[in-house]
């Protein structure tokens, strides 16, 4: 059988070439894959394609690539909070789709659950809605279509040999979904488990999903806004 | 148009909205102002305040003892739960909000119409923010609100017969709560349900025909 684990970040990349279509975990810069991003920058890799809620915040995260010109397309939900993004966008360096958020996540889960298309009334009466097919339900709707990718890149706190994962509190958010739908899905954890660590009804989700797994270092878990009881 | 004295606060702003939560409703707050609204609910309410980024039962503020990097609010601010809290993914999250399991959301907004539409994501050529996940919450949740104040930085107030910037919904929104008062919009007028006190129709910059009184 051949081993999902891989040594580090730069044993799991191994193949990731310029111009390729990464997914990348994370809210903000909660549950970003850290090493995997720090190992496409060392690489220098040009002309990616990067799928990501915020492409990286507050100058970091996917912001690292960014800085080096290495993104130059962009589909996300939001760009506040990450002036690269914002600055590169405005001066036309980086073609950014901008997509709803609910339609960004459901896109993903259609690519990986095999769902060809489904309609939704998110942005529809809006700029959002040109160019697309709509039909009216209870309400009008959206025709859109499955997000894929070559390669997802996301982060765990646990995780096994087969690639079972468990997300800690918030840090789940996109990563399970395009785990499911990336060609690659190579995933970080901060603990690499024995199998049967996670039991069974405690797998976020199942390994079937991840084609790469590796211990990753040296986490830095930025804390973007912190806000404390006091300050209320 | 000079903005009045006689207006509420942001926590005066935030107690409008409050009044029009049901007890053990579920809630989802928008950044900016709206977040404030988490700290001033009373907790005999029971609300369930959700927080698009995939969790149900946020309750307020973590201490430096209790905080933690992987636990933060669609703002990216940290939080803290109350018990019976979950956590989810993204899809799951926003099926709870285009599948209606969301009782309220309260907006932020740039400008909003007596149509009832909202625009809140960018200003051509000026400012992108982005959509976010408003886009579906105004579609999912039962009760839209938006909060925003009567008039921008500029003295140019924000509720308008037709709005002049991008839209993040066409005719989504119920309720609207400036500093200055509480409106419905019907689709032809502002319907006026409250002025915060002192406040006039006159201060409102909102020309007449385009106001009505509660019946």
């Amino acid at each position: 059988m051949t081993s999902k684990v891989f040594k580090d970040a730069k044993a799991a990349l191994f193949d990731m070439k310029d111009g390729a279509s990464v997914m990348s975990g994370g809210f903000g810069l909660c549950g970003i894959p850290e090493n995997s991003i720090l190992e496409i920058r060392r690489l220098g890799l040009k002309n990616l394609h990067a799928i990501s809620n915020n492409i990286g915040n507050s100058g970091r995260g996917l912001a690292w690539l960014l800085k080096e010109k290495q993104i130059s397309q962009a589909t996300c939900s939001y760009v506040g909070g990450n002036p690269d993004l914002e600055e590169q966008m405005l001066a036309n360096e980086v073609e950014v789709t901008l997509v709803p958020q609910g339609t960004f996540s459901e896109r993903i889960r259609a690519a990986g659950m095999g769902i060809r298309g489904f309609y939704t009334p998110a942005g529809s009466g809006t700029e959002v809605a040109e160019g697309k097919e709509s039909r009216t339900f209870d309400m009008p709707c959206l025709l859109e279509l499955p997000l894929t990718a070559d390669f997802a890149i996301i982060k765990a706190q646990k995780g096994d040999a087969y690639g079972n994962l468990w997300f800690q509190e918030t840090a789940r958010n996109f990563s399970p979904l395009m785990a499911m739908a990336a060609k690659v899905t190579i995933v970080e954890v901060e603990e690499l488990v024995e199998l049967g660590e996670i039991l069974p009804e405690n797998v976020h989700l199942p390994g079937v999903f991840v084609q790469r797994i590796y211990q990753g270092a040296d986490y830095e878990n930025t804390i973007e806004i912190p806000v404390f009881e006091d300050q209320n | 148009m000079s903005v009045s004295k006689n207006h509420w606060s942001k926590n005066e702003m935030v107690d409008q909205v409050i009044e029009m939560l049901s007890d053990g409703s579920s809630l989802n707050l928008g950044i900016g102002i709206p977040t404030l609204i988490a700290q001033r609910i009373p907790p005999e309410k029971g609300i369930w305040i959700h927080s698009e980024n995939g969790v149900l039962g946020v309750a307020g503020r973590p201490t430096p003892q209790s905080v933690s990097a992987t636990l933060i609010n669609a703002g990216k601010e940290t939080i803290s739960v109350k018990k019976g809290a979950s956590y989810f993914d993204s899809s799951m999250s926003f099926g709870m909000i285009r599948g209606g399991h969301i009782d309220v959301c309260v907006l932020g907004g740039m400008q909003v119409d007596a149509e009832g539409s909202l625009a809140n994501w960018m200003i051509p050529g000026k400012k992108v923010t982005g959509m976010g996940g408003a886009m579906d919450l105004v579609h999912g949740a039962k009760l839209v609100i938006v909060m925003l104040t009567h008039f921008s930085k500029r003295g140019e107030v924000k509720l308008l017969h037709r709005c002049t910037l991008p839209l993040t919904g066409k005719g989504v929104v119920h309720k609207i709560v400036t500093d200055l008062g509480v409106f419905t919009p019907t689709g032809e007028s502002f319907q006026i349900e409250k002025l915060a006190p002192g406040v006039t129709e006159e201060q409102l910059g909102i020309p007449d025909g385009l106001l009505s009184l509660a019946k």
